[in-house]
């Protein structure tokens, strides 16, 4: 099976309070070099809380934002934006908020229109015709193709937002939280769609969420995301039912669960450290019941084979 | 066109309009008029005045016909406000879309000249830039044209900045466009709208501009006259000779306010905001129109809800939010209501204390019963004495929710000083012990600090200890945790769990999230398009749902431990309130409708403990009572 | 704080001399020859030479801008031909019945314009609302040289209430009952345009506030609707009134110009007008630059009441 996706070392650091002279007030650390493979067909997920780098770490495979570090390759060629008429072919990305990733003056059939034409240079009858086609695939009546975005809900947005990406004809789809904009009832006939796609067209997903639930039900592979590293990494059925990182096993118990008794499960009540002024060592050492001396000194890496995790204590 | 339509809706702007449209069309037609000369002087017939023999606006101080001179002058007042507001309009609004779009040191570059420009007061750059031109209504125009361009270069900048980081352009960007293309075909299309705003809001002010500029005697040179010219050569004669002065002030006074009116109608009808009636400001309690009967409260509930109707009246629509929603708590007991976004939870749980913004909002009908006293229609001061007090609530985003110029320490002081006569000191103590009842380290210095200072787990525990302050008998608490990372949640869910079993409060716990209400309720209720489809103890209703709402709600769900699978998704969408069918507002997307369905009202049944308004329940019940 | 308004004032200075640049390259781009119209065209080759050497004007721009530079730095803003006496010294006298006349329109735009805004906003569609806003349209589209003048015709001449013109009687005291006497006319239709712009901004970012969460959040806490109005929302509206006040300052320091000229009002506008009408380019140019430095100055007061509004501004 071959390789869709190959970071290598890739880290992203923003540089804060920029002036015009003088040095950068800081620098935020939002990606730590990160080192992943996403084999061909499979789907691999990504969880992490709110500012843990998911979005940042996304943008840059599509060539949005420039890696500070690193390499990217997209199926054994290194990532090259240089020209988008070629670039759009071979990744494509769905955005979270599925109205703001639609042009609010242009209608839907420009919208569609847009890749078929700057990417594949098809003509007026062939873009009708592949249109339809894709239309037919995501379960859109032709009939939207004349209104105009905010006539949508949010789900029939999503959607569009998939066609759209569809229609670029690439092999490889980035999913920035494709969901948490979505009702639940909704939610589920988007991810039942993503998945009837993906068996279709033999695609390659890396999905992006903060809902474990979702990941785990979509998921070949899941990938932990801590403050901009990730700490565990591992089959989806196992990664939160036999969680080998503190974090990991934290967040599967935080997740409200039908038939569980409410529990804090921390009894250390801190949050995310400040990402101006890092912590020396392990990043998830102040709440970590765990922590030994090790923790405090080094920067624990990704081990074992498998079923990684990045602790020096692992769980079993 | 929408547009037009909705510029004539607005009455005044319509006035500005055929104002605007006749004046217009009489600088048009001027040439083609039987006027005389407005250049030739007649000094025999100096200062006539108006309705004189042979000249109806009378003559100035070299014998022109003023008339004539009016017209004349409007024309080219008018040709060159909108020439000044064009150029300035073109040329601002490419600067700004180049540096919003492009950021960085292109940004930087072009916003300090900006600011250079705007560290004049606007005057002393026209004034020199005439000054080095000379004077006449050409370098007049390109002055006040020049001076213009930054104020429109940075509001479109700002503009553009917030379009350019849109998801659009980064869709834009992978659907293979350059950033040329981008900022034709995505950025600019938004822009427009904005450039025709500000445009429609600054033409008045840049026709007083040159006409100002004339007045001083550096605009259109003699005997050209446009009407600031006019203006400054009758000032020796004001005395004298009003007339002559306020011929010519008048008509820049009626040409400019035609245009602002003009120019606010084009604002209204292009901003969406004033355009759904966003920018309206909700009131200090919802409006009551209620007709029905006031229904009775049941049972023991400290706070009981019967039949209770919120609408939204927008123009000629009727959004029915809240369609007779009946629940209550008692004492001690947690109540969860569960539904999807747009089922009217907020709006139940707004509506008890008349927090619901009004106008739109309407309640139309029912009761919410508090210990027995009926609020809706309450006396504002009646409700305000009880909003806090005995039934608070918490809210969703706690950085929106908090204020942010005050320190959340004055917030909880404030809160507990509007109801009780304490001495600050007084306050200040109880309110720190607030912020260690909801278990925030350092309390003490916590009290010293803004919103933005805090985590927003931190900030919704402040907005826990809030709504503690007065010592409440019931807690509307509206999703507390769904902005919160799932760690944090669980902190804040077992946080007021503990409370509540301490104080003993009743709480009313509106989520999305059946894990959650299974954790934290003692009952829950169903919501869907505005009613309560099912109604129970937590754990029937979640063991065995008897609506298929229910049911198929929970099934969708993904729960974690249950690995990859597919899902079963409900087809369709909840029904728009404003469009609800008749019979069962769950018709369309249930594999159990039947004719039976669709047909007249079905009743919520109570049966036993449960309640439920389907005709075709999924499990046995009781019979209905 | 005092480590803010340093850095301010630090940041002033690229400022100061952007406008310095700017005003020169303008000047600069005068057509013909300066010393020819200020001898006339009737004077004699020699003494266009000798005067364009004393004015230095045979040097290249970029000397002749630093020359000129150096020389304001050192108080000396040159010569006017036209008066015959030091820019500096005439602007200086003009300056401060200027800044009477803007600094009392300034004061009363922005108590008027702010208290007009709220009371509206408070009382969106209601009479009081209606009525302010016809007020502020009427305000906005009225010239006000336009209205300097009919005040005059009403007030002075009609009513014969207050002096028609000047700052001072000829003869007579000079006391503030008779500057306030001198005072209020001009000031007041200097005021109009300025209030109407504040209280139109007012109004918006009150009704903007308003509907924001923490108004919610106030109500819902039992805060009596007058706390929720002046002492919540207000409080978060001016950190985008503010603002508007600095630009409103730039606009009734530009407004003074025609005022000064409707009630000769010996201020510093009048002088420039006067001065560009005589080609008097070294007074043109030092009143600029002077008023508009004073310009920069009073928006950093206005950065510095903005940072202790609004604490989520890094001080
Ligand atoms: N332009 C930027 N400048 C500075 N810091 C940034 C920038 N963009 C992101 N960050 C920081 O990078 C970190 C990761 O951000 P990112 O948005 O990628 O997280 P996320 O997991 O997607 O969050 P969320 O779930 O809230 O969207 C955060 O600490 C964030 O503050
Ligand atoms: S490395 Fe140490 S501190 Fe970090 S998660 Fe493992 S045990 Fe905890
Ligand atoms: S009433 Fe009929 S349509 Fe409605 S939920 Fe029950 S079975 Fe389905
Ligand atoms: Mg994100």
């Amino acid at each position: 099976m071959s390789i869709a996706l190959k970071l290598d070392a890739l880290s992203k650091t923003f540089v804060v309070g920029k002036q015009l002279f003088g040095p950068p007030k800081g620098r935020v650390h939002a990606v730590h070099p990160v080192t992943l493979e996403v084999p061909e067909g499979e789907t691999l997920g990504i969880v992490g809380e709110s500012g843990c780098g998911k979005s940042t770490l996304a943008r840059m495979l599509v060539g949005l934002l420039e890696p500070s570090g690193g390499s990217i390759e997209i199926a054994g060629k290194p990532l090259d934006n240089a020209d988008p008429a070629v670039f759009g072919k071979r990744i494509q990305y769905v955005f979270q908020d599925p109205i703001s990733s639609l042009n609010p003056r242009k209608t839907v059939r420009q919208i569609m229109e847009a890749p078929l034409k700057r990417l594949h240079g098809m003509d007026k009858a062939q873009r009708d015709r592949r249109i339809s086609e894709i239309f037919a695939q995501v379960n859109l009546r032709e009939e939207f193709l004349d209104r105009y975005p905010h006539e949508f809900s949010g789900g029939q947005a999503q959607r569009i937002g998939i066609a759209r990406a569809l229609a670029a004809e690439a092999r490889i789809l980035i999913l920035d939280e494709p969901v948490s904009a979505l009702d639940v009832s909704v939610q589920a006939q988007v991810l039942n769609l993503l998945a009837e796609l993906k068996q279709r067209l033999g695609l390659t997903y890396l999905f992006i969420s903060h809902d474990l639930a979702v990941v785990e039900a979509v998921s070949d592979r899941v990938a932990v995301l801590y403050f901009g590293s990730v700490v565990e990494v591992g089959k989806a059925e196992d990664v939160f039912s036999n969680p080998r990182h503190p974090y990991t096993k934290l967040l599967a118990e935080s997740a409200p669960v039908v038939g569980r008794a409410l529990t804090a499960p921390e009894g250390r009540e801190t949050e995310l450290p400040d990402p101006l002024n890092p912590p020396k060592g392990c990043a998830f050492r102040a709440r970590c019941p765990y922590a030994g001396e090790r923790c405090g000194d080094e920067v624990p890496q990704l081990s074992g084979d498998g079923h990684q995790a990045a602790c020096f204590y692992p769980l079993r | 066109m929408s547009f037009l339509s909705l510029l004539a809706r607005n009455r005044l702007a319509l006035v500005g309009l055929i104002v605007m449209g006749f004046v217009v069309l009489l600088a048009l037609v001027t040439p083609l008029l039987p006027l005389a000369d407005p250049d030739v002087t007649n000094t025999g017939n100096r200062f006539l005045k108006p309705f004189s023999e042979g000249t109806l606006l009378g003559t100035d101080h070299l014998g022109r016909d003023l008339l004539s001179r009016l017209l004349w002058g409007t024309r080219l007042s008018l040709a060159v406000g909108f020439a000044a507001a064009v150029i300035a309009a073109v040329l601002g609004a490419a600067v700004g879309i180049v540096a919003g779009y492009y950021g960085g040191r292109v940004d930087n570059l072009i916003m300090r000249g900006v600011d250079m420009l705007m560290a004049f007061p606007y005057i002393l750059l026209a004034l020199a830039i005439v000054a080095a031109l000379g004077p006449g209504l050409l370098n007049a125009l390109i002055a006040v044209a020049a001076v213009n361009i930054p104020f429109f270069a940075r509001n479109i900048r700002g503009i553009t900045v917030g379009i350019a980081h849109k998801e659009f352009v980064d869709a834009a960007k992978l659907a293979g466009m350059r950033d040329a293309r981008i900022i034709v075909s995505e950025v600019l299309p938004n822009v427009i709208p904005v450039i025709v705003i500000a445009m429609s809001t600054t033409v008045g002010w840049m026709i007083l501009e040159t006409a100002g500029l004339s007045f001083l005697g550096l605009g259109s040179q003699p005997p050209q006259a446009d009407l600031g010219s006019m203006l400054g050569e009758a000032r020796s004669a004001l005395i004298t000779n009003p007339h002559t002065s306020v011929v010519p002030g008048v008509m820049i006074l009626i040409i400019v306010m035609a245009i602002n009116l003009l120019g606010d109608g084009v604002r209204d009808a292009l901003d969406p905001r004033l355009r759904s009636g966003a920018l309206t400001r909700p009131m200090a309690a919802t409006t009551v129109r209620r007709k029905g009967p006031v229904p009775v409260p049941e049972g023991e509930n400290v706070l009981d809800l019967r039949g209770l109707e919120t609408q939204f009246h927008v123009k000629d629509r009727i959004y029915r939010a809240v369609g007779g929603v009946s629940w209550g708590v008692k004492p001690g007991e947690c109540l969860g209501i569960i539904g999807e976004s747009g089922s009217g939870k907020s709006v139940t749980a707004l509506s008890v204390m008349g927090l619901v913004a009004s106008p739109p909002g309407v309640i139309t009908g029912g009761a919410v019963h508090y210990k027995g006293e009926d609020l809706v229609g309450a006396p504002y001061e009646r409700l305000r004495s009880l909003r806090g007090r005995e039934v608070a609530y918490i809210f969703q985003d706690p950085l929106a929710t908090l204020h942010p110029l005050y320190k959340v320490g004055d917030q909880l002081v404030e809160a507990i000083r509007v109801h009780h006569h304490v001495s600050d000191k007084e306050a200040r103590a109880k309110a720190l012990g607030l912020l260690k009842d909801v278990r925030i380290p350092n309390a003490e210095s916590r009290l010293e600090n803004y919103p933005h200072e805090m985590s927003g787990g931190m900030r919704q525990r402040v907005g826990i200890a809030m709504a503690l302050a007065n010592d409440p008998e019931v807690i509307i608490a509206d999703e507390p945790t769904t902005a919160l990372d799932v760690t944090v949640q669980a902190q804040i869910l077992s946080l007021l769990d503990t409370l509540r079993r301490e104080k003993g409060l009743a709480i009313v716990f509106i989520t999305h999230d059946f894990g959650v209400v299974a954790q934290l309720c003692d009952r829950v209720a169903v919501m869907y398009a505005g009613r309560i489809v099912e109604e129970g103890p937590t754990q029937m209703v979640l063991d065995a749902p008897a609506h298929p709402y229910t049911r198929r709600l929970i099934a969708c769900v993904p729960e974690l431990g249950e690995g990859k699978r597919e899902l079963h998704a409900i087809p369709g969408l909840p029904p728009a309130v404003n469009d609800l069918p008749p019979g069962c507002a769950f018709a369309p997307r249930c594999d159990k409708a039947t004719e039976a369905c669709r047909q007249g009202e079905i009743a919520l049944e109570a049966h036993g403990p449960r309640k439920l308004r389907c005709l075709f329940p999924e499990t046995e019940l009781e019979a209905a009572q | 704080m005092g480590s803010y308004i340093l850095k301010r004032l630090v940041s002033a200075i690229p400022v100061l001399l952007g406008i310095t640049v700017i005003v020169f390259a303008i000047m600069a781009l005068i057509p013909g020859d300066p010393a020819t119209a200020i001898l006339g065209s009737y004077a004699t080759p020699e003494n266009v030479e000798k005067l364009n050497r004393d004015l230095g004007l045979d040097k290249p721009a970029v000397q002749r801008y630093f020359i000129w530079l150096s020389n304001m730095v050192q108080g000396d803003f040159g010569r006017s031909f036209s008066l015959n006496r030091p820019v500096l010294d005439e602007v200086l006298d003009r300056f401060g019945a200027t800044l009477v006349l803007a600094g009392t329109s300034f004061v009363l735009c922005s108590l008027i314009g702010v208290a007009a805004g709220v009371v509206s906003a408070a009382r969106q569609y209601g009479f009081a609302d209606k009525a302010i806003t016809f007020v502020v349209l009427l305000g906005i589209s009225i010239p006000s040289f336009f209205l300097g003048m009919m005040m005059i015709l009403i007030f002075a001449v009609q009513l014969r209430w207050f002096p028609a013109s000047g700052m001072w009687p000829i003869y007579g005291d000079r006391n503030l009952l008779v500057l306030l006497d001198h005072l209020l006319m001009p000031a007041l239709a200097l005021a109009v345009v300025a209030t109407g712009v504040v209280a139109r901004l007012s109004r918006s970012a009150m009704l903007e506030v308003l509907r924001q969460d923490y108004i919610r959040t106030a109500r819902a806490k039992g805060v009596p609707e007058r706390g929720v109005i002046w002492r919540h929302a207000l409080r978060a509206a001016m950190v985008s009134i503010i603002p508007v006040l600095g630009i409103q300052a730039g606009f009734v320091l530009s407004g003074a110009v025609y005022i000064e000229m409707v009630f000769q009002w010996p201020g510093v506008g009048r002088m420039l007008v006067d001065a560009i009408l005589k080609r008097d380019i070294l007074l043109v140019q030092g009143g600029v630059v002077f008023v508009a430095a004073c310009y920069v100055l009073f928006n950093i007061v206005v950065d510095v009441a903005q940072s202790l509004l609004d604490p989520r501004i890094k001080t």
